[in-house]
């Protein structure tokens, strides 16, 4: 827990456990205490409770303790990812066939939820690659989905998805990045930017330009690492995220085989997109997780903090505020499973409500977040403490994926337009 | 040879939990507080479940004792990769009153009726602390034992176990069938998998009830009182070697 330094950590009565490493106290572990309102498995089957437990039980033995070493030394952990995947993270809800654990938008909701309080960089990476090997999965064809989709779901290889151009990122129909079909190969020449794991990952899903203006002449093409005329740009340096890098991915007289077309020409843009609604509701999942993980330590410090002779907890200011806080997780909760479910269930009204759970769920949990750091006081601003990192890890899931501005744009033309 | 092995595990307060003591000092709060698993438990699990996928056990069978809820647990067990569960009934006072003599007994019984050659259990629950569930399980069914296990080895028909003892490790070799209790360094307990997860779902679990075993429940404990330790008292600091052995003198502590 994020308690003050010098304070006691809390020792079971009577039991001299504490050597098993995995059940340590480190300052990230969740106090798992009276059941709350904001325990995050009232309504699951029993079934989604087991994979909840797993995906905590992983974050907090095998992500939390390395969250704040991972970001101050900006590590790619590829070996707690490869781990992940043996427990069937690499693809939560791409077919079993190929791997994958072909479990439902739902599942994989709660699933990222949780492993998002050991590390919410780390979880995101896995959210983008479970996306990469949804879309080669659904898209491609059985010949593309062997050759791809077992080493993605065991994370043998790691995948980035490749839409976004410095010219053009809200407007994304508009990339520039050309691909020329010449006989059975298509050449690739432009740049990406801003590609989470660009550099480091071995499968590029590319969207780029085979035809005329506009998303009916985009296409998605896979590209390999190590493909001549395949470079990247420095790494960035970023204010979170930083257990994945992030790079510009050149193209160069990039030469691909045609066989590496997911789908046909022409449909690449519309594969983008169903795969950023799923995208979509990971990444809001995730900003669930850290919220929960935040309001967790907003309450232990409330509980533990003294000013004015009585602990925090006992000011009306910030027990309301605290009850503000868990009302917005629960709120954001509803919402994303919702729109999971009708994602699962390809609703009518399932794109809508992703943009509606990716809009509200970033925004409400990034300021859940940013208040718990508050409520720590000078503490919140050290690194010393994990408040800060969820903040500043969340704070870019209002940015990608589709900023929240497209997500009104999304919502507001299915109102207005005439149907 | 039946190749079969018991595994008990038990339903605790989650490890992590703060746990306080109710008002009337008569027990813990335990509504809506979060179990899981005893974490020893898991331990004995993972052995068993090692020693199948080492092909030396046939069939791996997961009993808890306890309420509805024991269910989750066996489920947990099932995820781990136990074959199936065995779901012992007691719930309302009985289960209030369970204590090690009345889980040995159902164990025995369990034993005797699934023909098991190996009980694995963990060395202690940490709600209680007990230690006594697998000595009195193989003093009830005059079986060897191996308690505090470190490690286990399968030999033919006899059992090398490795014993974390006061003054080091111990090694004995038993007899089968035999009572095992699992230490904490035995093994690392698996993350179950979430295919694992959803085969457990189509594993069965037996539901039995204490009567049908012909176990008597009732305990001859009763439990007084219960309340925190007593809060942990500032010390004194003194600045010389000479002011620490007058104090310890006052004291009488020299």
């Amino acid at each position: 827990m994020a308690a003050l330094g010098p304070l006691s950590r809390i020792t079971r009565l009577g039991c001299n456990f504490c050597r098993n490493h995995r059940l340590v106290f480190n300052r990230n572990s969740q106090k798992r205490g009276i059941a709350s309102c904001i325990d995050p498995s009232y309504g699951l089957t029993d079934e989604q409770k087991e994979f909840q437990k797993v995906a905590f039980d992983f974050a907090a033995n095998e992500m939390a303790p390395h969250m704040a070493e991972w970001d101050q030394k900006e590590v790619f952990p590829v070996e707690t990812m490869r781990k992940a995947a043996q427990l069937g993270f690499g693809g939560i809800y791409t077919r079993p066939e190929v791997g994958g654990s072909g479990l439902s938008r739902l599942d994989t909701s709660i699933i990222f939820e949780a492993l998002s309080t050991g590390c919410v960089s780390t979880t995101a990476y896995i959210s983008i690659h479970n996306m990469c090997a949804w879309m080669i999965d659904t898209f491609g064809n059985d010949e593309q989905r062997e050759r791809f989709c077992p080493d993605l779901c065991s994370m043998e290889k790691f995948a980035s998805y490749c839409l976004t151009e410095p010219g053009s990122g809200s407007d994304a129909a508009s990339l520039l990045t050309s691909a020329q079909r010449k006989g059975d190969h298509y050449v690739l020449n432009g740049s990406k930017a801003f590609i989470s794991g660009g550099g480091d990952t071995d499968v590029y899903v590319v969207m780029c330009r085979t035809g005329g203006k506009g998303p009916k002449g985009i296409s998605c093409l896979v590209v390999e690492k190590g493909t001549p005329g395949l470079s990247f740009g420095k790494k960035e340096k970023k204010v979170g995220w930083n257990c994945q890098p992030t790079r510009a991915v050149i193209f160069e007289d990039c030469s691909v085989p045609a066989t590496n077309r997911l789908g046909e020409e022409g449909q690449g843009f519309n594969i983008a997109m169903k795969g950023l609604n799923g995208g979509r509701i990971n990444i809001a999942s995730c900003s669930l997780g850290a919220a929960h993980a935040s309001v967790l330590l907003a309450r232990d410090h409330l509980l533990v903090r003294k000013q004015f002779g009585k602990t925090l907890a006992n000011n009306q200011f910030l027990q309301f505020k605290l009850a503000e806080m868990a009302t917005k997780l629960v709120a954001s909760r509803l919402l994303v499973r919702e729109a999971a479910t009708a994602l699962q269930e390809n609703r009518a009204d399932a794109v809508s409500l992703c943009s509606m759970a990716k809009l509200f769920v970033t925004d409400e949990c990034f300021n859940v977040c940013n208040q718990a750091l508050q409520m720590h006081g000078g503490y919140g601003y050290l690194k010393d403490y994990a408040v800060q990192q969820f903040v500043r890890d969340i704070r870019v899931h209002q940015i990608l994926e589709g900023t929240n501005e497209v997500m009104r744009m999304i919502i507001s033309r299915n109102l207005l337009t005439e149907s | 040879m039946s190749g079969r092995v018991l595994v008990g595990v038990k339903r605790v307060i989650d490890y992590a939990v703060k746990i306080r003591v109710k008002p009337d000092n008569t027990g813990v709060v335990t509504d809506g507080v979060k179990h899981s698993m005893n974490p020893f438990c898991e331990i004995a699990v993972e052995e068993a479940v090692k020693l199948k996928e080492k092909k030396l056990v046939k069939e791996v069978v997961a009993v808890s004792c306890g309420p509805q809820q024991s269910q989750e647990t066996i489920r947990t067990a099932l995820a781990m990769g136990a074959d199936r569960g065995i779901h012992v009934e007691v719930s309302g006072n009985d289960y209030e009153t369970l204590g090690p003599l009345q889980v040995s007994k159902i164990m025995a019984a369990l034993a005797k009726k699934e023909d098991a050659q190996i009980i694995i259990l963990g060395k202690q629950a940490i709600d209680d602390d007990c230690n006594q569930t697998g000595q009195m399980t193989a003093a009830l069914l005059d079986w060897p034992q191996g308690t505090f296990a470190s490690e286990v080895t399968l030999d033919g028909d006899k059992i090398k176990v490795v014993r974390e003892i006061d003054g080091g490790l111990e090694t004995i070799k038993i007899n089968t069938p035999a009572v095992l209790t699992a230490d904490l360094r035995l093994n690392t307990p698996r993350y179950a998998t979430l295919p694992n997860i959803m085969k457990a779902k189509k594993k069965k679990i037996a539901n039995v009830k204490p009567a049908d075993l012909g176990v008597n429940l009732t305990s001859k404990l009763e439990v007084l009182r219960v309340e925190d330790p007593p809060q942990r008292q500032a010390g004194m600091k003194v600045e010389t070697v000479e002011d620490l052995v007058g104090k310890l003198k006052e004291l009488g502590k020299v």
